[in-house]
């Protein structure tokens, strides 16, 4: 319905909303932004992609007011503006919605709504507890939420609170005469396909008295929900293309700037094993919280993906073989030998490794170095009994970082200013330092990483595969899974249900999977 | 309502259950008011405590601004010190000046940028500083009628420091339900950013935590006086510690954004219904410090048993 009621504006000249010219922000060291340009025109969507690092979140922040240019100029509505916070962002009618976001859980759906801007909702520091419901609603109406006001924003959904998170940021309309302009940054990032629907709906209508700034790497939904797309590259403006007549191909060349794609991993498995052998693992009837019955087999220099829809329970299911997620039954083997599931350190000492999804959080402690984050689980790297041996330590990470042409400064340098890619590569390293992992859940390992990061992994991926490690890897996208597993598990609420086999040049299609998945 | 926060309730009625069973002399009507009325001070303080515990601040300050307010209104009413006859007005001076050293922290923290750990520990110095200096080496003996008739003049059978302790709380409660003080402290204790993303400058709300929960324990502190008939410079020894652990035992999360009020004050029921509980039914004098710590402990550790789960991170 949203695609057909077209506004009165759009058939006449349209009008820019928005405009970046010659937009620059050094940080030290880095060009984050090397002159960008943007037009944003009113009732339309534009998309923007780039690799990580190109510019997109600098620019953003720009817009809202939280990142000041060194030079260049924005532009709204044919008035040269200054921003110098979200408030100023939105009186000029930007707002944007955050990719993490950026609602307080411990409060209301209302008060969240509006924060900050209580208008009737308080009068001399007394809620109106009424009129700030009517608020809220009024702005939810907009949108067509059904997202009870009152309720605690902690209990939602993620998908329901980018909802109120939308209905949020609509009320910029107030500030302003004219039509908002709407930033949404990684909306999709977390959503099922069924929630991305519902946004892409809310995007469209959107568009009808607004207009929109898309931001996604995934390709296809620019593509799917855009009018046009502005492409960034290293800081700045590469083009734009029409959604109609481009290609996601086409895309992925102005991102990278060749014509590299992101389906190299394919050709590079892995002979499959020479003779049928037992499996390094073997799951039998494994049980846990919200999962039940799993049989899993991994040979050794196999790499075999699960897959399925959030709430299958996979990411439980590769947790627990670590030891990390407590199980209620079923039996667990590495080369023959029953596994210890009770603790992660038992789960070490058996030559388990584990890259959990969650790299900032989990995966790494982001203000130590890059040296003491790649032996954290082998103490024996760098002490002698209680004492630390720097040593011993740095002639072993020197090692590693050379041969995983990991990019740091030095050693010392703390995990969290290096790129994502690069730190990923010391987290995998951590399991490597050890030199007895036999079995290594990857759980999303390519998560937040531009392509080329990403193809490094999946050439380290590969190496440890055919070193003989058995793989288990939660991928993050189907075709990510299709092109490194040599066999894929499809779970489905809690069950291993499916198992296809994946190898070279007889890929299952994403299609193939999707049936099972749901 | 989760059990989160119910439990500490669910808590508090078991234990007076237990102490009821286990003594007659707990079960009667004039220990019930003894409670009430032992309960009244650090339900006031707790009250305070509170609001910059929600907003995952931590207040340290209480024995020093209690102190000083003890002083500052022994002197201001009528006294065997000097010719001062405020009464009611002496009173709220007192308070305005434990406001204003409370006013101290809060400044001092989003100022300086210093962590409230710090600056209260320092306003606790001063206050403690100021009391000493007023004490003069001489105790003042209050004489005036009314504030020693707090402590004493009952109404439906609760001294009237517990009234105020009530009217204390049902002011607390209303500040954190329907003034953009109280959500606001409790948002900054949710989401601190978020506020800011949002355009809302939190500074002032934190002073005006800080200054409110000053004026709490000044009027503690005043409390203590109407008991005591003096003013003392240890007036509010120890107060700190004990508002903190009432109200985390009531489900006041340390980190803030979570608990409230109410929360706390059943926290500090569940406090002092301990402490009475254990002399009535014999636990040694030697052994009660002991003994209630175990208690408070373990009363914590069953609030949190049901949101445990392993590798979780606890500091």
């Amino acid at each position: 319905m949203n695609m057909q009621i077209e506004p009165e504006q759009r058939a006449t000249a349209p009008v820019t909303a928005l405009e970046v010219r010659g937009l620059v922000k050094h940080y030290p060291g880095v060009k984050a932004l090397d002159g960008v340009d943007l037009v944003v025109r009113q009732h339309e969507v534009v998309g923007l992609a780039g690799e990580n690092g190109a510019g997109k979140s600098t620019l953003l922040k720009a817009l809202v007011g939280l990142v000041r240019p060194d030079d260049g100029e924005i532009w709204v509505r044919g008035e040269k503006v200054r921003l110098r916070s979200v408030v100023d962002a939105a009186d000029h009618g930007i707002g944007m919605v955050f990719q993490e976001q950026s609602l307080v859980p411990n409060l209301t759906v209302a008060e969240n709504i509006v924060l900050g801007s209580e208008g009737l909702g308080v009068r001399r520091g007394v809620y109106r507890w009424d009129a700030m419901r009517r608020l809220a609603q009024e702005q939810l109406d907009k949108i067509g939420s059904r997202i009870d006001p009152l309720a605690r924003t902690d209990t939602l959904t993620f998908a329901d609170r980018q909802m109120v998170e939308i209905a949020k940021v609509l009320r910029i309309e107030e500030r302003t005469s004219h039509p908002p302009v709407i930033i949404l940054d990684e909306p999709t990032s977390v959503l099922e396909s069924k929630e991305i629907d519902a946004l892409f709906t809310q995007v469209r209508r959107l568009r009808e008295f607004a207009s929109v700034v898309f931001v996604s790497h995934r390709l296809d939904e620019v593509l799917d929900v855009c009018d046009r797309v502005a492409v960034l590259r290293g800081g700045q403006s590469v083009g734009e293309l029409p959604t109609a007549d481009a290609a996601p191909d086409q895309l992925h060349r102005m991102m990278i700037g060749s014509t590299g794609s992101d389906d190299h991993y394919h050709g590079a498995a892995v002979e499959p094993p020479a003779e049928p052998r037992e499996p390094r693992l073997v799951v039998r009837g494994l049980c846990g919280r919200t999962f039940r019955d799993v049989d899993l087999d991994v040979h050794a220099g196999e790499i075999v993906g699960i897959v399925g829809v959030h709430g299958s329970g996979r990411e439980d299911v590769c947790r627990a073989l670590f030891g990390a997620e407590p199980t209620t039954a079923g039996e667990v083997t590495l080369d023959g030998e029953e596994l210890d599931l009770s603790g992660t350190r038992a789960a070490c000492a058996a030559g388990v490794g584990y890259v959990p999804a969650e790299r900032k959080t989990e995966g790494m402690v982001g203000p130590m170095s890059v040296a003491d984050n790649m032996t954290l689980t082998k103490q024996e790297a760098r002490c002698s009994g209680p004492l630390v041996r720097p040593r011993k330590q740095a002639k072993l990470v020197d090692t590693w970082i050379q041969r995983l042409s990991i990019r740091t400064p030095h050693r010392g340098t703390p995990i969290q200013r290096l790129s994502g890619g690069n730190q990923q590569k010391v987290v995998l390293a951590r399991w490597l330092v050890s030199g007895d992992v036999r079995l290594l859940l990857l759980d999303h390992p390519t998560r937040g990483l531009d392509i080329g990061a990403r193809s490094e992994v999946y050439r380290l991926m590969r190496e440890l595969a055919s070193s003989g490690v058995a793989t288990v890897l939660l991928a993050d996208s189907l075709e990510e899974a299709i092109g490194m597993s040599d066999r894929i598990v499809v779970m489905n609420d809690g069950r291993a249900t499916t198992e296809v086999d994946a190898p070279v040049g007889d890929k299952p299609t994403p299609l193939d999977l999707v049936k099972e998945m749901v | 309502m989760s059990f989160r926060d119910t439990g500490p309730l669910i808590a508090l009625v078991v234990i007076v259950g237990i102490f009821a069973a286990l003594s007659p002399g707990f079960r009667t009507l004039s220990n019930a008011q003894n409670i009430m009325d032992a309960a009244a001070v650090l339900a006031v303080v707790t009250c305070g405590v509170t609001f910059v515990l929600m907003m995952g601040s931590i207040d340290l300050s209480t024995p020093g601004i209690m102190g000083a307010s003890a002083i500052t209104v022994a002197l201001l009413v009528a006294n065997n010190r000097n010719d001062n006859e405020l009464g009611l007005l002496g009173v709220a001076l007192a308070i305005l000046v434990a406001a204003g050293l409370g006013c101290l922290s809060g400044l001092a923290l989003v100022l300086l940028k210093v962590p409230s750990f710090m600056t209260t520990l320092g306003v606790s110095a001063v206050g403690l500083g100021v009391a000493t200096l007023l004490f003069a080496g001489v105790q003042p003996n209050i004489s005036d009628g009314t504030l020693s008739g707090w402590a004493v003049d009952r109404f439906l059978g609760l001294s009237t420091l517990t009234w105020i302790a009530v009217a204390c709380v049902l002011v607390g409660w209303m500040v954190q339900r329907y003034t953009r003080l109280g959500r606001y402290a409790f948002a900054i204790g949710g989401a601190e950013e978020v506020l800011a993303l949002s355009g809302v400058n939190v500074k002032p709300y934190k002073v005006a935590v800080f200054t409110m929960a000053g004026a709490f324990y000044g009027l503690g502190g005043v409390m203590v006086t109407s008991q005591l008939g003096a003013g003392l410079v240890q007036a509010g020894r120890g107060y700190d510690f004990s508002a903190i652990t009432a109200a985390v035992v009531g489900g006041t999360l340390l980190a803030g954004g979570r608990g409230g009020v109410l929360h706390s004050t059943v926290g500090v029921l569940l406090v002092t219904v301990l402490t009475n509980g254990l002399v009535l039914v014999g636990v040694s004098p030697y052994w009660q410090g002991g003994v209630q710590g175990l208690i408070v402990v373990a009363a914590v550790a069953a609030a949190v048993i049901p949101q445990r789960r392993r590798n979780q991170v606890t500091k």
